[in-house]
């Protein structure tokens, strides 16, 4: 078998750092984000007004710059900012390089699409949010499960139970607030089949997690079709969720209506975002969940009982992701309809992983992700010639990205996904 | 004593696949009785005449239900019509040409899933790839014109490679930077839906004259042959048998397959003995991908001939719950498949004739798989009978 | 069954040592005084009181606490949070707010009163083995514990870190505290041990004082009187066959674990490597195997460059390979004893070529192996899994030695087997020794590199310090392990 070839022997050389640091790659990439936005949007952009009004219609006043002149400044901006990170300038700052550099992006492509037209910001901001409700409380959802070691690709069953039993209990009791609780409930049972087949039976966790949305497709599908249907007003025409203003901050400029004259679930979902993060991180509940998703078996030799916090989690993340259901039911659009959720569970999931699997990470992922299918509604409205089918590909393939490691790689809790069995 | 039992039922596939299937089954019956308001007011009286309310519990519950076994196997009034010479014999197999019709993109789908699965890969993305089956398959078929066969043989093709080439990428990506496929490939299938929905749209791809979302039809020459009328089964199905046994063959015979089940049993010790465990990553999830890719094909070439949004309807996600029942072997596969359609099949009957919503089936199916995943469960469910069966079960092992 | 009615009673302030082969039960026992695994007979007493231990949490407030084998701590985790979890400082009741000012005090105090230094604000996994193994220790003490049980502690640990250790176990004792000490190694039990408990296959086979001699000691353990010699006659080396030189390996975490290593095996020689296991060995042989990328340096199978073959093709040009952790490497558990035979040869003729396998040569080489390597499984149909370690062992060494060899690497050839099979092991060793193939023999038994070896190359820290005789006194090669090179300059040879 052995060759005959003679050789010199190879040289020792030492070898060299890799010339591709994660800096390198991002600013590569966005000195051609930049430089497409400079060139492309500045050249297709038409030379008039884009209008950026600060109420939710073309009323009052407004932040304007001329669409061309603008697409073409922050495609350079985006473009310098590439460049700072591909040179290793300010590497202490290198995110916030990144965030700045896809935010000028994002804008040069606003100012080509907007010239010529305007866009509401309140309005804007507000669908933004609104749309990114049910995406956060999804994703909260994920945190809970996972950290403590139990993946959770059934927020989307979750949600699907939580929007079906907010309509039926809430038509049925006349009260959006019993509507509510039983979408938690809703969440909670789904959940609750999946810890028992995942904790205690061991079952694959992706695998259940992604019967179990069938289940809960075909399930209230069923009793739609079957009671809801034939007889709307007794099962399906829930109460709506009020708005409430708070007086003073409600006359905040965009924020104000945005946050401050809003209904229950927008304040519900921001105020978990910092009570699981602090919980998280500083209480004894979030020790025990980060060392339970950690190392289960170190967790157990401390007397900490891993099933029954993954249980607990499992459950309370139920209950988030049946109130992110509650959502499309007694917000957004009250009735419920087969299959409503059309996929935003699993962009839940995608807010989850690109939001690095914490709570912050998540809230930010899920507003980033709203953004972009108002800016798709926004953009169909306006008739843009960029398809909006595009637009809402974007939670995907962000999220492609970002599991491929190209912004960094994404790690998961080290026993995510193993059932924990003793001895 | 436990053990023992452990290891009777482990080994008793075939009972726990029919327990789970009787579990499925009376659950279904519940939700048939609480969603039904006439049977439910009867329950309001229960106490004083509970003969009202049990009758016409079983009498809803066993119309659907033979409804459903009709539609799947045949109807026998329908079939001694035939005999009398009223009806032909197309209308009496026309409930088997519709189980095998539904079936036969399933086994594909639930052949990718089931090998992937096999090189401990979980393809979720068989949907996506199912997709892009159906794009590529679609345009070839109206787009060439070419001859008989060869037409359809290429837009056969085409639908593998469409499949192989959304299945590469999840694959590429596991091998060369870890990415999970789950989270992948999951995120690849709806990027595939909306790129399906944009792509119908299209010039030179909508069927002209139409403002709706639908494409040229496929050229007869790209179908896939029929006996037709009623008959809707069309050669896919035999298809599926012959491409069961090529990955029957590929998974226990082949070297390729010797290297994919070490891996997927071991990739440390796979590596270890050199086998190139990202390369067969990649392999693997192409030739997934081309599977479902072939079963998006069939979608297309067998039943829909257009591209519409929903034209691979939930072949993938079904294709899921197929390998899982089959327990990832091809062959059990297969027949998950033929048991997948029937209950389609008859559940189309069962809307129609019992006005039972279709949807029953999919919580029937869900309902069995996650009964087979969790033997535990079955068993803890039929725990007083486990008892008495291991008398029985014990004389069959010596026997 | 791994425990069949063991009794044993540890004393307050004693060291109570537990002697055992690997797999004789000895961790069982102790997970099950632990809480951990529940018994199905007999009882636990502590201080004249009969508990029963549900969980840790039981055996925790019943103060026993437990160093396990593989250490229970979070690698994301700080030291202070390691040693809180479970036992958290809390403020807010029941919000549960840690009070890590208190966590850190508790721990930094704990840490100077029994003299163990630790870092409360370091990152698990950015300490040594060592360290790692204090934080451990002081987590138990933190929890008031009056008895602390050590499993297999100097496993980890240079012979240097082993002393501290015992020094800390007296100091322990000497304050009232009990410990039961789990081992293997005779010398250790000899040194620290107030009474002896010697276990085997899951039963109490004798105690012994620490007078007994370590050939007494090791006849009781194994059940009979065993050679820790290997038979072996003078090897007659040939050519050089493996020639690495200045190689340079980094370990998964990027860090520098072979740092520049020369070596030379020459054919019908087995080069021993000794060490304490960590020390850059399994990286060494994995990027000689191609299983590992090399940083720089240069390996060479007589004329072939291995740093630029696939560990397919090395394993093809006449390497033979057994891995250190076997069920990890070695094995594909869920396969057959005949798949397995054939991991890495399953498209050679004649199994199979590049497309297709023939399953009836596959069976045929199955039965052949089995007979030959004394592997005892019921078929050539058995899953590997169901086999004792020893016998997957005898698989992995058959499948190797099964084809002509220029080079045969094993690395810790013998862990976690059974007497019997380590001697069948050793004399296959020689035997393919003897046949003119070179061998290179790494463990962390210096007992077994001794017996193998007609070099040793003794590795510390990615370097080899020296390569000496295997005549050279155990003390010698004992300070080598732990980086004392005595007069000759680190480094030098």
């Amino acid at each position: 078998m052995s060759t005959a070839t003679v050789e010199e022997p190879t040289e020792v050389v030492a070898a060299p750092e890799p010339f591709w640091t994660r800096q390198r790659r991002l600013g590569l990439a966005l000195i051609l984000l930049g430089g497409l936005a400079a060139a492309v949007f500045g050249a297709l952009a038409p030379s008039e007004d884009a209008r950026f009004t600060l109420s939710e219609n073309a009323e009052g006043a407004a932040l304007s710059i001329n669409g061309q002149y603008g697409a073409v400044l922050f495609g350079v901006l985006a473009l310098v900012a590439g460049g700072a990170l591909f040179a290793g300038l300010l590497k202490r700052w290198s995110n916030a390089l990144l965030s700045a550099g896809i935010l000028a992006f994002v804008l040069s492509f606003l100012c080509w699409q907007v010239a010529g037209e305007f866009m509401p910001l309140v309005d804007t901001t507000d669908g933004t949010l609104q749309l990114a409700l049910p995406l956060i409380l999804g994703a909260l959802a994920g945190v809970l499960g996972e950290r403590s070691g139990v993946v959770n690709v059934a927020i989307e069953g979750q949600f699907l139970m939580g929007a079906f039993a907010g309509a039926l209990v809430g038509t049925m009791a006349t009260s959006v607030w019993v509507g509510l609780v039983s979408a938690a409930v809703g969440g909670m049972i789904i959940a609750g089949i999946l810890a028992v087949l995942s904790i205690r039976y061991l079952v694959d966790q992706t695998v259940v997690g992604m019967v179990l949305n069938l289940f809960a497709l075909g399930i209230t599908g069923f009793l739609y079709e079957r009671l809801m249907q034939p007889d709307a007003p007794t099962y399906n025409t829930p109460p709506q969720m009020p708005e409430w203003r708070i007086p003073g901050l409600a006359d905040i400029p965009v924020v104000g209506p945005v946050l401050f004259e809003a209904n229950l679930l927008v304040w519900v979902a921001l105020g978990l975002v910092v009570v699981i993060h602090f919980g998280l991180s500083r209480t004894r509940w979030g020790l025990r969940t980060r060392a339970v998703g950690e190392h289960p078996t170190a967790a157990d030799t401390v007397g900490i009982r891993v099933r029954g916090l993954r249980y607990m989690n499992v459950l309370l993340g139920g209950v988030v992701a049946g109130i992110g259901g509650a959502y499309f039911t007694l917000v957004a659009t009250g009735s419920f309809t087969k299959n409503m959720t059309a996929g935003a569970g699993f962009i839940a999931l995608a807010a989850l992983i690109f939001g690095r699997y914490t709570p912050f990470g998540a809230f930010g992922a899920a507003l980033f992700f709203g953004f972009a299918q108002k800016l798709a509604t926004y953009l169909g409205a306006i008739d843009s010639p960029v398809p909006s089918q595009f637009l809402n590909m974007l939670p995907y393939l962000a999220t492609l990205i970002a599991v491929a490691g190209l912004v960094g790689r994404v790690r998961a809790p080290a026993a995510d996904g193993l059932p924990y069995i003793k001895g | 004593m436990t053990a023992f039992l452990r290891k009777l039922w482990s080994a008793n596939t075939v009972a726990l696949t029919f327990l789970s299937m009787v579990l499925a089954v009376l659950i279904g019956a519940l939700l048939i009785i609480v969603s039904d308001a006439d049977v439910l007011a009867k329950f309001g009286y229960f106490t004083a005449r509970p003969s009202d309310a049990i009758e016409s519990s079983w009498a809803v519950v066993s119309t659907a239900y033979a409804d459903l076994l009709k539609g799947a196997f045949g109807d026998p009034q329908v079939f001694s019509a035939w005999f009398a010479g009223t009806a032909t014999w197309q209308q009496a197999f026309a409930p088997l040409s519709e189980t095998l019709t539904y079936a036969a993109p399933m086994v594909f789908t639930g052949l990718s899933v089931a090998l992937a699965f096999r090189g401990g890969l979980f393809n979720i993305g068989a949907q996506g790839q199912a997709v892009l089956g159906c794009v590529a398959a679609g345009i070839a078929g109206f787009t060439f014109g070419l001859p008989v066969v060869l037409n359809l043989l290429v837009a056969l093709i085409a639908g593998v490679v469409g499949g192989a080439l959304w299945g590469f990428i999840p694959g590429f990506l596991k091998a060369r930077t870890g990415a999970h496929e789950v989270i992948t490939t999951i995120m690849l299938n709806y990027s595939a839906g909306l790129f399906l929905s944009w792509l119908v749209i299209q010039q030179g791809i909508q069927a002209p004259g139409r403002t709706d979302a639908i494409s040229k039809t496929v050229a007869e020459t790209a179908q896939l042959p029929s006996p037709g009328g009623v008959l809707r089964v069309h050669l896919g199905i035999i298809l599926a048998v012959l491409v069961t046994a090529g990955v029957s063959w590929l998974l226990n015979r082949s070297a390729f397959g010797f290297e994919l089940r070490a891996v997927g049993a071991n990739p440390h010790a796979a590596k270890t003995a050199g086998i190139g465990v990202g390369r067969t990553y990649v392999l693997l999830m192409a030739i997934a991908g081309g599977l479902a890719g072939l079963g998006g094909a069939t979608q297309v070439l067998g039943t829909a001939h257009a591209l519409t949004p929903a034209v691979a309807g939930n072949i993938g996600f079904d294709g899921l719950l197929v390998a899982l029942l089959g327990r990832n072997r091809p062959w059990g596969t297969l027949f998950a498949a033929l048991l997948f359609g029937a209950l389609r099949a008859g559940g189309d009957r069962m809307q129609s004739f019992a006005s039972i919503s279709l949807e029953l089936v999919t919580v029937l199916q869900a309902l069995i798989v996650i009964f087979i995943a969790a033997p535990a469960l079955v068993k803890a469910i039929f725990r007083l009978r486990a008892a008495r069966a291991t008398g029985l079960g014990a004389s069959l092992a010596k026997g | 069954m791994a425990n069949d009615h063991i009794d044993i009673t540890v004393e307050p302030g004693e060291v109570h040592a537990l002697l055992g082969e690997n797999g004789a039960g000895k961790s069982t026992l102790m997970n099950q005084l632990y809480g951990l695994l529940q018994p199905d007979e007999g009882q636990i007493i502590v201080n004249d009181e009969p508990r029963v231990f549900k969980s840790p949490r039981d055996a925790i407030a019943a103060g026993i606490g437990m160093v396990h084998q593989h250490f229970m701590l979070v690698p994301v985790f700080t030291v202070a949070e390691n040693i809180a979890l479970g036992a958290e400082e809390v403020r807010g009741g029941p919000l549960g707010w840690l009070d890590r000012r208190r966590s850190r005090r508790d721990v930094i105090e704990t840490s100077q009163r029994y003299g163990l230094p630790v870092d409360p604000d370091a990152l698990v996994e950015d300490l040594p083995v060592g360290a790692q193994q204090r934080v451990e220790i002081v987590k138990a003490l933190t929890r008031e514990v009056d008895l602390l049980i050590l499993d297999e502690p100097t496993a980890v640990l240079t012979p240097q870190e082993t002393q501290e250790l015992l020094a800390v176990m007296r100091s322990l004792t000497a304050m009232g505290k009990s410990i039961v000490f789990i081992t293997h190694k005779l010398k250790e039990v000899k040194a620290i041990a107030d009474r002896i408990t010697v276990i085997r296959r899951g039963q109490v086979v004798g105690t012994a004082s620490p007078d007994t001699s370590e050939e007494e000691l090791a006849a009781l353990m194994v059940g009979r009187a065993v050679s820790l010699e290997v038979e072996k006659s003078p090897a007659e080396p040939g050519r050089s066959v493996l020639k690495i030189e200045g190689l340079v390996v980094d370990d998964d975490r990027g860090v520098r674990a072979v740092d520049g290593v020369d070596l030379e095996v020459r054919a019908g020689e087995v080069l021993g490597i000794a060490g304490v296991q960590g020390n850059g060995q399994t990286e060494l042989v994995e990027a000689v195997m191609g299983l590992r990328e090399v940083r720089a340096g240069a390996v060479r199978l007589d004329d072939d460059d291995l740093v630029t073959m696939s560990t397919k093709r090395i394993l093809r040009s006449g390497v033979g390979y057994i891995p250190e952790d076997r069920s990890h490497d070695g094995v594909v558990k869920e396969f057959s004893v005949a798949e397995n035979l054939v991991l890495d040869m399953y498209d050679q003729a004649p199994y199979g070529n590049a497309f297709s396998l023939d399953l009836g040569k596959v069976g045929g080489n199955a039965k052949e192996r089995i007979e030959q390597f004394d592997i005892r499984c019921q078929s050539p149909a058995t899953p590997v899994g169901t086999l004792s370690g020893g016998n997957q062992q005898k698989v992995v060494v058959a499948r190797e030695m099964s084809r002509p060899l220029r080079l045969f690497i094993a690395s810790q050839p013998t862990r976690g087997v059974d007497v019997g099979s380590i001697e069948f092991i050793h004399s296959r060793i020689i035997h393919e020794r003897d046949q003119g193939t070179a061998v290179l023999v790494v463990s962390s038994e210096l007992d077994e590199v001794v017996g193998l070896a007609d070099r040793i190359a003794v590795m510390y820290r990615g370097r080899v310090l020296a390569i000496v005789s295997p005549d050279t006194p155990r003390e010698e090669i004992g300070l080598l392990m732990a980086g004392i090179t005595g007069d000759t300059p680190e480094g030098e040879k």
